[in-house]
């Protein structure tokens, strides 16, 4: 049987130590919980599930990518107001204490999960994340190719449909959509464009061509060459 | 570079050591010439590419190109309901639906912590096998018509198809897109007499797969092309997260209905076949043997199958809004290790839907095992990694 995710922690902490290492928890039925790692040691960490004898993690099964937008929360904060009472027959003003609702912005980030199994030790999964610092220009994570190169196509997949950039990755290039596409569309904000299905073929300018032949031809022109 | 080339990527080596060859300057007057294989080429099942730059007939690289069938399936999935995306999973390895089905159910399950009945579990099972014999009969027909058989051992297994295809139609309604399963059961029970046409299916396999085996496996040519052709050397296999028949017949003990049990399989008697040589014979020799094995557990389930309900009445499946949470659900199927990773954030579309597709991640290593091999060995070792476009692009 595989350690539970504190065991692991424990024994990723003990071995690399500057590297910090959160349990991110999961409420549904099945409660599998997973390790998030902070992305500047992760190919020391991924080095080291896989090569430690006891969890021998040597199989990546799967990694995709999750997108988590901005979000604004509303909460409410304990504050404080002054207001206009009449006490004892007398106008006065005094601290009264209520809740004020705020809104605020969390910052979104992009988010890379790896579910690792052992073939060796034929036990799993442990699941591991990694998050980008935010959605827009700084979304690089480093590219965990060099230790399971199952991840090749998948995190090529992750940065065509994500726009995560892994560095260190040997070949990193769009899977699935064209070279030339711009946006990554399993973001939750993507649009796709309304005119997509328009493609500039060979074929409009003949359609061109022909049309101004017709319109000859209508005018009683006789025959137009070309 | 000797023939068996694969050492070009040892197990030791690591990316960034990768040898790119130099692309092919037009007019460099260099021996090595590109050539675009596909994506219209008869043996590719479909449209995929291959970027193979050649010195002379042999292989110096390869690369695959991808996304000529790509829908974004996952964006597809998160704009629809949980069941709206039942169907929707049959078009992925449309070769084996059941299969795809029974790998999203069991996501879901997880994630909603839903009991399936005893009946509906071992209907699972039995249309699971037979969807694996009759991807595998096909995939080895596939195979051997590559290699030049023009019709005749495809025909000889699509016999066989047929008659499990008319076995899905009667219960399912439909002959490859099943729709079948529901989350905590089966869409419809399966009649006495149903299970009886099964079991008569299931008599005449092992004569099948007996004709079958005798027809092709001391065949000399194919022997010659097969033997000792695309070798895959299990460390590299599992590094590079290979599943199915193409990691068992490389040697690597990995089947997952023996390590996660899943559904019932705890109850079988099977054995997990292996190769030894880790070539292209080797793949469609596991791929008969693994006929033979799922033949067993289909006469075990077909005899022990009890009586009972085929789905919770109680279980939801329309509109179901799960707790938030994620999950992700793993099958051994036909082709490999098929997943769904789900995330739910409480509504009624899931938030996250990712297929882990099998196809996809058994063509990493599609190059190291073509490298140093002729033009007509990739058509063969390619065909030996047995891919569903579907699957493959999404």
């Amino acid at each position: 049987m595989i350690k539970t995710v504190e065991e692991i922690k424990a024994a990723i902490e003990a071995i690399i130590p500057y590297a910090k290492v959160e349990i991110v928890p999961n409420p549904s039925p099945c409660g599998q919980r997973s390790l998030l790692i902070e992305p500047q040691f992760a190919v020391e960490v991924a080095e080291f599930l896989r090569s430690d004898e006891d969890l021998a993690l040597d199989f990546l099964s799967n990694a995709t990518g999750v997108d988590w937008p901005d979000k604004e929360v509303t909460e409410k904060v304990p504050s404080t107001r002054k207001v206009i009472k009449t006490v004892d027959g007398v106008e006065q003003e005094v601290e009264e204490s209520y809740e004020e609702t705020q809104k605020r912005i969390v910052p979104g980030y992009l988010e890379a999960v790896y579910h690792l199994f052992s073939m060796k030790k034929k036990h799993g999964p442990l699941v591991i994340r990694m998050r980008t610092a935010n959605r827009t220009d700084r979304v690089e994570l480093p590219s965990l190719t060099p230790v399971w190169r199952s991840a090749e196509f998948q995190e090529r997949e992750i940065f065509d449909l994500f726009g995560i950039v892994f560095t260190g990755h040997p070949d990193l290039r769009r899977l699935l959509m064209w070279d030339e596409f711009k946006d990554h569309p399993m973001r939750r904000d993507y649009v796709a464009p309304d005119d997509f299905e328009y493609e500039p073929t060979a074929h409009d300018e003949v359609l061109v061509r022909a049309k101004a032949h017709q319109a000859a031809f209508a005018g009683g022109e006789g025959t137009v060459a070309g | 570079m000797p023939y068996f080339a694969n050492e070009a990527f040892p197990a030791t080596k690591r990316p960034e050591g990768w040898s790119h060859p130099p692309q092919v300057e037009p007019g460099s007057g260099g021996d090595l010439l590109e050539v675009s294989m596909g994506p219209h080429h008869p043996s590719t099942h479909g449209v995929f590419r291959m970027d193979v730059v050649l010195d002379g007939e042999r292989v110096v690289r390869l690369k695959p190109v991808f996304g000529y069938l790509h829908r974004n399936h996952e964006k597809i999935g998160e704009s629809t309901s949980y069941l709206g995306m039942m169907p929707y999973t049959d078009r992925l390895d449309y070769f084996s639906s059941l299969s795809n089905n029974w790998a999203y159910a069991l996501a879901v399950e997880k994630l909603t912590g839903q009991e399936v009945p005893e009946r509906a579990e071992y209907l699972r099972v039995i249309l699971a096998e037979f969807t694996r014999i009759q991807n595998h009969a096909s995939a080895i027909g596939f195979l051997i018509q590559e290699m030049g058989a023009s019709g005749t051992p495809l025909m000889y297994a699509f016999r066989e198809r047929e008659k499990i295809l008319d076995l899905f139609e009667s219960l399912t309604g439909s002959r490859m897109m099943c729709n079948y399963m529901r989350f905590g059961g089966c869409r419809v029970d399966a009649s006495p007499a149903w299970l009886d046409q099964a079991r008569k299916v299931v008599a005449g396999l092992p004569g099948f797969i007996d004709e079958f085996q005798q027809l092709l496996a001391s065949n000399e040519i194919l022997m010659a092309r097969c033997q000792g052709v695309g070798i895959l050397r299990p460390e590299l296999a599992v590094n590079a997260g290979i599943t199915g028949p193409l990691l068992r017949a490389s040697g690597v003990d990995y089947d997952v209905r023996k390590v996660d049990h899943y559904g019932i399989y705890d109850r079988f008697k099977f054995r997990v076949p292996l190769g030894d040589h880790w070539d292209v014979y080797d793949r469609f020799m596991v791929r008969i043997l693994e006929m033979r094995e799922s033949t067993r557990i289909l006469e075990q389930a077909l005899k022990e199958i009890p009586t009972g309900p085929v789905i919770d009445p109680k279980a939801k499946n329309r509109g179901i809004r799960p707790k938030p949470g994620e999950a992700y659900g793993r099958i051994e199927g036909p082709k490999g290790e098929l997943g769904f990773y789900l995330i739910s954030d409480g509504g009624l579309t899931p938030y996250r839907y990712r297929v882990r597709p099998p196809s996809l991640i058994n063509l990493t290593e599609l190059e190291d095992m073509c490298l140093g091999h002729d033009v007509a060995d990739v058509v063969l070792i390619f065909g030996s990694v047995d891919i569903v476009l579907g699957e493959v692009d999404r």
